[in-house]
Formats: structure tokens, sequence, C-alpha cells
């Protein structure tokens, strides 16, 4: 995990150097911890916002190059058969310029956006301690979530509002990629390998009927067809439910043991979407 | 006709290997191209349009990606011009192994006729272009197929590199320096070293899926020990510097178009060679990640072949200085159909490089990797604006393969109509992705939100189809009925236009040499 930009150090090294230019930081990052159990550090509007950043800067650089070539297009056009080129000999000093002058511009904006993307990385990644952890296993052509007290979904994953959810994913045949376009994030589930993202659902996804999980690894003759839904509800709404499934689950699993032949359908299955 | 016939089979001259194999990379295009629009048709409504079954839609996906890479891009810019251009260009009479040449070219066409079989066997393969295990392995669908045409047509390049990389080295014209060859001589050159570097990889890797599902071995079946993200990587070690074996040369043959429609010096030459074609070499093998950036690949490695991807903008940057400096001052003629399709490239370029960049981060990849964004940034900038390359290719070299002119109007309206049609079709398609459309879908009921946009990219597809069969036909009707051509309609001062057109077997009667001031761009002398 890449700490580097963390807040936790920034403010570290700012009551270090909290002073001069570093001063609104310091007390920047203090007023982030004091508030952090609260806050949740959700990537999502930073992609939105990295996105635009990145769009800018392609779109400068995109507007740049097609100006000059319809300038020079209508500029330098021939004007009798026989004219040729005009082009000045560059001196090896013109030469190594116009090739380390724009090196160094096309390397310093690689090294922005690389240290921007690297930042909302590690949002990503770093998944707040304050979650819930939902299991994930993905076949031909389903998602089957089992949450912490052994409740098993399909197809629908039930969420409270703003809780973070961490995802732990595998799969039990081939590979498919778990997306959540709403939040910006997918990862692909495989067999043989764990891998997780996490997303903040938040009040306002409550009702979203197009809050999709798609997948987006090819996967077979159904690919098109391997969707889930995302329910976000209200977190008292979402406490009763889990209760009343995990209270169905022991009744079941009692069952079971009183009787070795009845088979513990715990499976919900809800695929309405 | 027999003769004719047995003349062209058991050819080794490089010209006739070149045309053969120009004809088998359009045939491929145009069964590619076919599948395209199928797809197009089938994605217009939601639901099933033409087809009421996924699999025939999956195998039709897997072909048009195969077969426009592997059997039409790959082949066209390292079979047809690498072989027409090369030995022209450098005064020599021929490539170094003339029979090894024309075994590369029926290898090629052994590997067409496999990928043929897609349509006739009952199991045909289902596993994209990419044939990712445990799918490919697991499918019903005949992987074997993909395998073996991967392999054949990756052999018949290999061969063709060794090929050409020594033509290059012993067969220049006396009086040709290093510092004088055409860019497209060192950037097809550099695709060939690239070729001959990755392309074992890229064999063992689809040898290791047919040896899993046929010999019951285990590299990629994870209950047994094996791993399915090995497959991912060996197949990205090779196929993400196999772009750039696409773009090298396409991007080369921009450069020689411009020049001898502008009449300038390349700018900035030495820096186009030695850091914009050489720079791509060096960074080619060490970005494959940016492929896997959802696979859960360790963090260290994401965020380090983010960064090596996105200094690829310095080499590619540095090439396009190049090419639109070749503009600065030049004498630039615009009125002909190879440099408008140039011209068309340079935007298609620009939008396509440019929009690499959000997916060369992977805090954006986790949003936009493997969706609609992806698929139309590498149509922008590999698959149409490669063709582009091709086509314009194939114009500029026309009248001198075949000897005879096609017809500039009929070459224009193509141009338009695909360039227009292109725009249309892959920026909705990145929208689309933007928004959250996956790829590979046979069906979207459950985003309808995305039908209007669909029928606008079928639209666009349309407009793109017309404008390449305008093409095609133009050719054609060129090549029988076009005016007689001179030898150097273009007025170039490359050694390639310097031979009678078309031109005889050995090339020159005598090999040409070139003296002190000359120079493929040296314009002001003469």
């Amino acid at each position: 995990m890449f700490k580097g930009f963390d807040s936790k150090r920034r403010g570290i090294l700012s009551t270090f150097l909290g002073f001069g230019i570093l001063l609104p930081q310091t007390s920047a990052s203090i007023a982030f911890e004091t508030s952090q159990s609260t806050t949740i550090n959700d990537p999502a509007p930073g992609f939105d916002e990295l996105w635009h950043t990145v769009m800018v800067d392609i779109s400068v650089m995109g507007v740049i190059f097609a100006a000059i070539t319809i300038y020079f297009m209508f500029k330098y056009r021939r004007k009798h058969p026989d004219q040729v080129g005009d082009a000045p000999k560059m001196s090896a000093a013109q030469a190594v310029g116009w090739a380390l002058i724009p090196a160094f511009i096309f390397m310093a904006d690689d090294f922005y956006l690389a240290a921007k993307g690297w930042q909302l990385w590690n949002k990503f990644r770093e998944v707040p301690a304050d979650r819930m952890e939902v299991k994930l296993e993905s076949g031909m052509y389903s998602w089957d979530y089992t949450y912490p007290n052994g409740v098993r979904t399909q197809n629908k994953l039930r969420v409270p509002a703003g809780k973070p959810i961490m995802l732990r994913m595998t799969s039990r045949d081939t590979i498919h990629s778990h997306y959540l376009a709403k939040y910006r994030v997918k990862e692909d589930s495989m067999p043989g390998r764990v891998t997780y993202l996490w997303f903040y659902p938040k009040e306002e996804d409550i009702g979203d009927r197009d809050n999709l999980v798609t997948c987006t690894e090819y996967c077979g003759v159904m690919h098109s067809y391997m969707v889930g839904r995302v329910e976000v509800m209200p977190a008292v709404e979402f406490m009763r439910w889990y209760k009343q499934e995990e209270s169905k689950l022991s009744q079941n699993n009692n069952n079971a043991e009183d009787n070795s032949t009845a088979t513990a359908t715990n499976i919900i299955l809800e695929q309405e979407v | 006709m027999g003769k004719v016939l047995k003349e062209w089979i058991f050819t080794t001259d490089h010209k006739r290997v070149g045309i053969l194999y120009l004809i088998g990379s359009i045939a491929a295009f145009c069964l590619a191209g076919i599948m395209a629009l199928l797809i197009r048709a089938e994605l217009t409504y939601i639901g099933p349009t033409i087809t009421n079954d996924p699999n025939t839609y999956n195998v039709w996906l897997y072909f048009h990606g195969a077969a426009m890479i592997l059997g039409f891009q790959i082949p066209a810019l390292t079979g047809f011009m690498a072989n027409y251009f090369i030995p022209l260009m450098i005064g020599a009479k021929d490539v170094a192994f003339p029979r090894l040449n024309a075994f590369s070219v029926w290898l090629f066409f052994m590997g067409i006729v496999l990928a043929l079989l897609t349509f006739v066997v009952p199991d045909p393969p289902d596993v994209m272009w990419t044939g990712y295990p445990p799918y490919s392995v697991i499918t019903t669908g005949n992987t074997a197929l993909y395998t073996f045409t991967v392999l054949l047509i990756g052999f018949a390049s290999i061969i063709a590199g060794v090929n050409f990389l020594t033509t290059i080295s012993f067969m220049r014209a006396p009086g040709m320096g290093w510092n004088k060859l055409n860019i497209f001589v060192w950037a097809t050159g550099a695709g060939f070293i690239i070729q001959l570097i990755f392309v074992p990889v890229l064999g063992t890797a689809v040898l290791l899926i047919a040896f899993d599902k046929y010999l019951g071995t285990n590299f990629f079946d994870t209950t047994t020990g094996g791993d399915v993200l090995t497959y991912q990587n060996l197949f990205w070690f090779y196929s993400h510097p196999a772009v750039y074996v696409i773009f090298l040369p396409f991007m080369a043959i921009i450069f020689e178009i411009v020049a001898t429609f502008s009449k300038n010096m390349v700018f900035n030459y030495k820096v186009v060679v030695y850091g914009g074609i050489f720079g791509i070499v060096l960074v080619s093998g060490e970005v494959w990640v940016h492929h896997l950036f959802v696979t859960g690949m360790p963090d260290w490695i994401r965020i380090g072949q983010m960064v090596t991807t996105l200094l690829i903008s310095v080499p590619v940057g540095l090439m396009v200085i190049g090419l639109v400096g070749t503009m600065y001052k030049g004498a630039i003629d615009l009125s002909k159909t190879p440099m408008q399709y140039a011209m068309g490239f340079i935007f298609l370029f620009l939008i396509g490089g440019l929009t690499g960049i959000p997916n060369a981060i992977p805090s954006l990849d986790l949003h936009i990797s493997d969706t609609y964004f992806i698929v139309g940034h590498f149509h922008y900038v590999m698959a149409v604006a490669g063709t582009f390359a091709i086509f314009a290719g194939v114009y500029y070299i026309f009248p001198k393969m075949s000897g005879r002119m096609y017809n500039e109007t009929i070459g224009k309206i193509g141009f338009w109509l695909s360039f227009i049609g292109t725009n249309v079709a892959f920026w909705t398609q990145m929208e689309m992705g933007l928004e959250g459309m996956p790829r590979r879908y046979y069906d979207y009921a459950h985003l309808p939100q995305f039908e209007s946009d669909q029928m606008v990219m079928t639209v666009g597809s349309i407009l793109i189809g017309i404008g390449f069969i305008l093409a095609l036909g133009n050719w054609i009707h060129g090549a029988i009925w076009g005016e007689k051509a001179p030898d150097n309609p273009w007025g170039s001062n490359s050694l390639e236009w310097t031979t009678t057109t078309p031109p005889p077997h050995g090339n020159w009667p005598e090999i040409p040499t070139v003296d002190a001031d000359w120079h493929p761009y040296n314009y002001k002398k003469s």
C-alpha cells in the first residue's frame, strides 16, 4: 500500500515544519483529522475532479497541435507546381532544443498527472476502518454476496447508506469484473485469487433503480445479462432486514440440525433487475 | 492463366510477395469489416436484432478483433508495406532472403485459412482476440484455431523480421549512410526488432492455452496450482509492444506522405529517429501492466507502470512534433487523396493518442477500463488511424505498384465519408463508455439509456463502411481501367520513385548509387 500521500503523514510533516507556507495546510489537516471518525474519504467525487483535470489537460494539448496543423496546412500551401519546401536547416543546438524542451514539458505534465493519479489511487485502495465487509463470489452468470453474519444474496447488494462497503471478491469459474459505474470503480474477480474494492453508498442513492452492477470482463455467452443491482437502504431499514434474514438463517440452520435431510436454502433469489 | 497463377504462387520477387500480402490482408479486412457492420447492426436496438444467438455474436466479435489485428493491420504494414517499400527505398534489388520471404507470405495465407475455418467448424472460437483463460480453456468453442492462427502469423512475422533487418543492414545502396534512410525504413526496422523480441512470448502464451485445453496441463487452472493472470501478463507483454509494431510503420508512412506532399525535409530527422522511434522501442516492453490495472496486480507495479505508460507521451510527442513540423515552410499540396488521408490521420491520432492518457492512470482506469471508452480510444488511435495510414500508403504507392492512376474524386469522397463516420461512431462510443457502457455486450436491455447513442454509432459505422468500400472499388477500378501513371507522379525525392513504373523484377537495371548531398527528403538542391 502506498502511503506517500495519505493525510496522516502530511499532518506529521506539517507539524514538523508547521509554519510559513505549510501553515494553512497544517490547520487543514488537523481539522480533517479531528473529524475523520465521521468523514469518509470517498474517492468517487475525486474521480470526477481528476477526470476534469485530465480532460482540460489533454484538450489544451490537442487544440494546440490541431491549431498548428491547420495553420500550416493553409499558410504553406503550394503556390506553383515547381515550388519546393523552404525549411531552414537547423543547427545542432536548435535540434537538441527541439528535443529536450518538448520532452521536459511532456514529462512535467506526465509527472503532474501521475502524482494526481497516485493520490486518488490511495483513496481507492485505502479502505476506511469503519466499514462493512461483504464477500463476493462470482460465477457464470451471477453475483453471489455473503454478509458478515452469513446472510447470502444473489445479484442484489443491499447496503446501508452512509457506511463504506468493502467487497472481497473471488470467482468460482472464469474471470468476471464487478463494475459499479455509479461509484466509479471496478475490479476483476478471478478464480484462485482474492481482490477487493470499496465504495461509499450515500443517502441520495436510496431508491436509485439505475445503480447497477455490470460485468465488464467477457465471461461467455450470457456475459451481457450478468447484471446485479446495488440497493442503498436507510441504515435503520437495512438493519431490520439484516436481522430478519439472520434469524431466518439461524432457524434454517436449526432445522437442518434437527432434520439431517433438510437442505439449507438461504440464498435469497432476487433477480427482478 | 495457369502460367500467370504459377508465376504468382512461386514468386520470390519482393514486390509480388508484397502484393500477395496486400491481397490477403485486404481479404481479412473485408471479412472483419463485414463482422463489424453485423456487430453494429445487432447493437442498433435493444434485444436480439439480427441474431437470436449471443454465441453467433461473440464469434463475430472474436473474428472482427483477431482478423483486423492479426490478419489485416500487422500483415498490411509489416508484410505488404515493408515488402514493397523497403528494398525500393534503400536501393536494393530484392530482400536478403527472397525464398524465405515467399515462405513467410504463404505461412500468413495458411493463417488466414485457419482463421476462415471459424465459419466452417461447428464449434467456432469465441474467445475474443485476447483469448483469456480460464474462459478460453473451459469454453466449448474451438480455441485451437485461435492458437494456431496466432502461431502461423507470428512465425511469418519472425521470418520477415530476420529478413528485413538483414536487408536493411547489408543491402543499402552505395553511399546510403544510416542517417539517409527513409523514416519508414527506420520505423519498420524498429517494429521488426520489437517483433523478434516479443512474438515468442505470445507464441508461448497461446500454446499454453492449447496445452491446458487439449493436453490436460494446468498452467491456468487455479485448483491445481496454476494462475489465471500468468496468461494476461504474457499476452500483454507481447501485445502492447505489438501496438507499436503497428504504430511505428503507420506513423512512418504518414511521414513519407507528408514529406513528399510538402516537398520538405523531415523536421528534426535525427530526433525523430533516435528519440522518437527508438524511444518507443525502449519503453514498449515496460508498460504492459496498464492492461491489467483492474486485475488486482500489486499496487507498486500498477503505480510504477502508470508512470512508464505516461512517459510514452515523450517519444510519441517528439514524433508528432516531427510530423507537424515537416509542414513548416513546406510547399503543401492538399489536393491529392493520400495527403488528405494523412491529414485526417493526424486529427484521429491526436484524439486517440490523447484519450490514452486517462487510460494510463489506474485510478481513472478503475472506471473506464473494459468499457466502451477504451474501445473507442483504440479504434481512434489504432484501428481507424492505422487503417487511414494503410489506405493513405496504398493510394500513395498505387501509381508505382499498378502503373495506373486511381480516381481522385472518388478517393476524396471515400476519405471524407470515413473520416466523418469515424468521429460520429467512436466519439459517441467514448461518451457511452464514460457513462458506464461495458464492452463485448450482445444486448444492453438493462442499460436502455444507450439506445439512441448506439443508433448514432451504427450510422457512423455505415459511413465508415461506405468510405472504405469506395476506396477499395477505386483501387480495383484504377488498377484495370486507370490512366497510365508516370514514373514519379508526386515529384518525390525518395529512391523508390526513380525506377520505372511498374518496377521490373530486380527493380533497377543497375543498383542506384547516391551522392553525398542526396537525402530522401532533401528537395532544395534539385
